[in-house]
């Protein structure tokens, strides 16, 4: 389908554009501005350039706080992504079902994020929580305060358990709205389920996974609230990640211009990243022409 | 059908088992919750959730949020719906660009904006009212509800926008009568999720808000460093945070679905 | 190469219908025989999707049975009943080219690829895709999609019926026409029973043998283009079909004359005989290129006002007013129209007789 050209177009963009625009330019000229000088107190700043940029990417606790973002992020899409699609295709198409279905994946996402820390915390706690009791009772010693790997299991579980409905949800939106014709078609040339899978559902769900894949990578890589409520970065450094580190600059040394700088390089890593996945999705079943 | 039947109900009691469990937990007392491990509470008791709606700021935080988040939800989808058609629909000058430079506003930790949008408000004396709140949660939700409607709207073959041309229809009456009820689907993932996002938002709320306009969750968080470690309590403060959204969601479940419903071709 | 047979069929969208109104088809009882090319013809809403996708099997019908062949398939899914279904806008699987397109019903089968490789160019070359088949098939105009769709019903050797659902729709006006003619040489040399729905007479009346014209979930007539524009049995084909339709004036019947208003019309002897022990309201009726233009008095002439003249190219379309009514006639481009009066004439033998909406005709 060509798109028809047409500059009026900016029209029905200005809006939005307004808003958008508005809100992100100023914090951005702040972020910038901070992030090349060193600001002793009010009134008392001086011009460093690219200092702060220097000693922020050398600082090997924040190439370990990289690493880790990238193997949470990478787990959690690798476990999210394909669990939604799952769970989008076993719900059911109509009846009452389909609200009870929604309702309930819902639920999770309306969480405010710091109570969803404070679930987990109580949750695995082998005292007073029915999973850690559970794992207790195995014999398992199993406290995500002390051991890394048991706060690394809670936190993807957490993570997990909390985000899944967003790609579910997605993912079901873009399976109701493939025309039923697909499907008869499907029938009458006698495709298997898997087929019927492969070569008309997740193609027309390419864009609604672009979404998700995007949202979810982003959003996990800025991670703050959830981790540090329920491990504060720890037992150590082994959950702090990009965000906890940062605020840890920011406010515990109180010092704004590499926290800017920080953010700026922080940003510039997501948007990177995001758009390698964009343009790789976009791709995706897109070929020569002939 | 059996099988995914049987799939779902075990996945769907996963989610709700960690609710649940704060639900048995705020229904119990400290001092309970820590003499014995009980599934289900012995001796229910309303004493927390008593304790904490003596404090009556809980009460106006639930309205507080439930202002900010529809004004949020309204003016991201009203001014989102034309946006993204245009993406779907037309080829002009850097648009490939400034789709994708919306999405990059969601791509910084939130806390840059922080202290800049407090000054921003603040010069125009809005600090502490809803629409500053609102309109601070357009820049992550207003991205999003284009890229989703864009996602829906390519879907729709340009063809029926071209007959309903031929045929005399103005673009407002196209789009309201023709086009929007072919994209249910996404309109109602759009809706839900500005919802959803805007609700769950702590950081700009916080901020941006002092008495009138406090949302619950920041309530919550007082309630929180006030008590303590008294497990009931967290409990009950928790589960009174989830309950209105859980209520809104349940009321318009029926249109979710709707909206959800097989788009009949 | 199938006969299908529709036994006493009715279908309800409703799980307990209470009377005729909840029924999408009331009553559908006809055999199709082997290897001809049908339309089911009606304005939209009047079942004819309901009707096909019975046939298909992708609806099963509330009441009466299937036959194939004299089996019955009712219960058989689309799959297991060796027929394609072509939809109103293409179905193609996106992501493959036009080859793997053609060839999926067949790999779906477990057919050896050999065979499906000539198969599959066979078919690319009756519908001339062979300089295609390489390409993307999302990439392709909406006619070269359409014709993949028919192709993957062409493939498959075990194809006995292939169904249409108003399958041009999307197509452009210009190439319409070319489809239509693939379609007709594809009936020809292959020799498949073809079913095809749409709403548009014309469609129908070129690709057709044979028309059934549905109306509120019924089938009001069927027969050959010629019997229906020459002999419409109900006054909703002779209006639905022909452009214009058929003019209907109401009239009464005195003797071997039709009396419309204070206008006498003299008819066919047998046919005001049979006119005369009809019951019902009365219509007289004729097709707009029957009726007979003057410009001056004629025997038998009846004046008329002429309220406008249309230029369609190769004819010219008169609205008159008679007696009060709306008339059309239908003029040869070649034809002087008269200006503002003229006489018009209704020939005995194209002048039909309608009570209560059923041609009068004689029984048998």
């Amino acid at each position: 389908m060509e798109k028809w050209e047409n500059n009026k177009a900016w029209f029905l963009i200005l809006p939005v554009f307004i808003i958008v625009a508005f809100s992100a330019i100023i914090p951005l000229m702040t972020v910038v501005n901070y992030s090349v000088q060193d600001i002793f107190g009010p009134g008392q700043r001086v011009f460093v350039g690219t200092e702060w940029f220097e000693e922020v990417l050398s600082d090997k606790r924040l190439h370990d706080a990289l690493w880790r973002q990238f193997l949470f992020s990478g787990l959690v899409l690798l476990i999210e992504i394909p669990l939604g699609i799952l769970i989008a295709l076993m719900m059911p198409k109509r009846g009452w079902g389909v609200s009870v279905c929604l309702v309930t994946l819902a639920l999770p996402l309306l969480i405010p994020w710091n109570v969803i820390g404070t679930i987990w915390i109580i949750f695995t706690r082998p005292d007073i929580g029915l999973l850690g009791a559970a794992i207790n009772s195995f014999g398992v010693a199993f406290d995500h305060t002390a051991a890394p790997m048991d706060a690394w299991i809670t936190l993807i579980l957490m993570e997990v358990w909390h985000w899944t409905p967003l790609v579910t949800l997605l993912a079901y939106a873009g399976l109701r709205a493939i025309p039923e014709a697909y499907y008869q078609a499907a029938k009458i040339d006698g495709a298997s389920a898997w087929a019927t899978f492969r070569y008309i559902q997740l193609p027309k769900m390419r864009g609604v996974l672009t979404i998700a894949v995007l949202l979810r990578f982003m959003d996990s890589f800025l991670i703050y609230a959830e981790p540090f409520v329920l491990t504060g970065g720890g037992p150590g450094n082994s959950t702090t990640f990009l965000s906890i580190y940062l605020v840890k600059i920011a406010v515990g040394q109180f010092d704004l211009g590499p926290a800017a700088a920080f953010s700026l390089v922080y940003f510039l890593v997501v948007l990177l990243f995001s758009w390698l996945f964009y343009q790789a999705l976009q791709n995706v079943g897109k070929g020569r022409e002939g | 059908m059996k099988k995914r039947t049987a799939v779902l109900i075990i996945y769907f009691a996963l989610l709700l088992l960690p609710i649940y469990w704060m639900l048995n937990m705020s229904l119990r007392t400290n001092a309970d919750i820590l003499g014995a491990f009980s599934i289900y509470p012995g001796n229910p008791t309303l004493s927390n959730y008593i304790k904490i709606f003596t404090d009556e700021s809980w009460y106006s935080g639930y309205i507080n949020s439930i202002i900010y988040v529809s004004i949020n939800t309204v003016i991201s989808l009203l001014t989102a719906l034309p946006a993204a058609y245009a993406f779907s629909r037309y080829h002009f000058i850097g648009d490939k660009h400034i789709f994708f430079w919306l999405l990059t506003n969601r791509m910084a930790p939130a806390a840059v904006f922080l202290l800049p949008f407090f000054q921003l408000y603040s010069t125009f004396d809005l600090i502490d009212t809803h629409i500053a709140v609102a309109l601070a949660h357009c820049l992550f939700n207003v991205p999003l509800a284009v890229w989703i409607l864009e996602g829906f709207m390519s879907g729709i073959p340009r063809e029926i926008d071209e007959t309903a041309y031929l045929d005399g229809y103005s673009f407002p009456r196209f789009f309201i009568t023709l086009f929007l009820p072919l994209i249910r689907a996404g309109v109602g993932v759009t809706a839900f999720f500005c919802f959803m996002f805007s609700w769950v938002e702590l950081l700009f709320a916080r901020t941006l808000t002092t008495t009138n306009a406090k949302p619950i969750a920041a309530t919550m968080t007082r309630t929180v460093s006030a008590t303590g470690l008294d497990w009931g309590l967290l409990a009950a403060a928790g589960i009174l945070t989830i309950v209105p959204g859980a209520l809104v969601i349940w009321f318009v479940r029926n249109h979710l679905a709707k909206g959800f419903a097989l788009g009949r071709v | 190469m199938a006969q299908i047979e529709l036994n006493e069929i009715a279908h309800s969208y409703i799980a307990n219908p209470k009377g005729p109104a909840d029924y999408a088809l009331k009553r559908i009882h006809h055999i199709w025989e082997d290897g001809g090319a049908y339309a089911l013809l009606g304005p939209s809403g009047c079942g004819k999707t309901t009707l096909l996708n019975i046939i298909s099997g992708l609806l099963t019908p509330s009441e009466g049975r299937v036959l194939y062949d004299g089996w019955e398939v009712t219960g058989l899914p689309p799959e297991k009943r060796n027929i394609a279904q072509v939809f109103q806008f293409p179905v193609l699987y996106d992501t493959m080219t036009v080859y793997d397109n053609l060839a999926f019903p067949l790999r779906n089968r477990k057919i050896a690829e050999n065979e499906v490789d000539s198969r599959v160019l066979e078919v690319a070359d009756i519908l001339d895709l062979t300089p295609d088949l390489k390409k993307k098939a999302a990439g392709l105009t909406a006619d070269a999609k359409q014709k993949i769709s028919l192709g993957r019903g062409l493939v498959r050797s075990d194809v006995a019926a292939i169904l249409f659902d108003e399958p041009l729709t999307v197509i452009d006006p210009h190439l319409k026409w070319h489809l239509r003619r693939k379609l007709k040489e594809i009936h020809d040399q292959l020799q498949l029973t073809l079913i095809y729905v749409t709403h548009d007479q014309v469609e129908a009346m070129t690709f057709a043998d044979k028309v059934m014209v549905m109306f509120e979930g019924e089938i009001v007539q069927v027969g050959t283009p010629e019997e229906l524009f020459e002999n419409p049995n109900h006054t909703f084909v002779g209006y639905f079909i022909g452009s214009p339709g058929m003019n209907f004036l109401p009239c009464t019947l005195v003797g071997n004359v039709a009396r419309v208003g204070g206008t006498s019309i003299i008819l066919d002897d047998e046919v005001a005989a049979l006119g005369r022990k009809a019951k019902g309201a009365l219509e007289l009726g004729i097709r707009p290129m029957y009726l007979e233009v003057h410009g001056r008095a004629v025997n038998g002439g009846i004046p008329v006002r002429i309220k406008a003249v249309e230029d369609q190219g190769t004819f010219k379309i008169l609205t008159l007013t008679l007696e009060g009514q709306v008339v059309r006639a239908r003029l040869p481009e070649d034809k002087a129209v008269p200006d503002d009066m003229a006489w018009v004439r209704f020939p005995p033998e194209r002048t039909k007789l309608f009570a209560d909406g059923r041609l009068v005709k004689r029984a048998g």
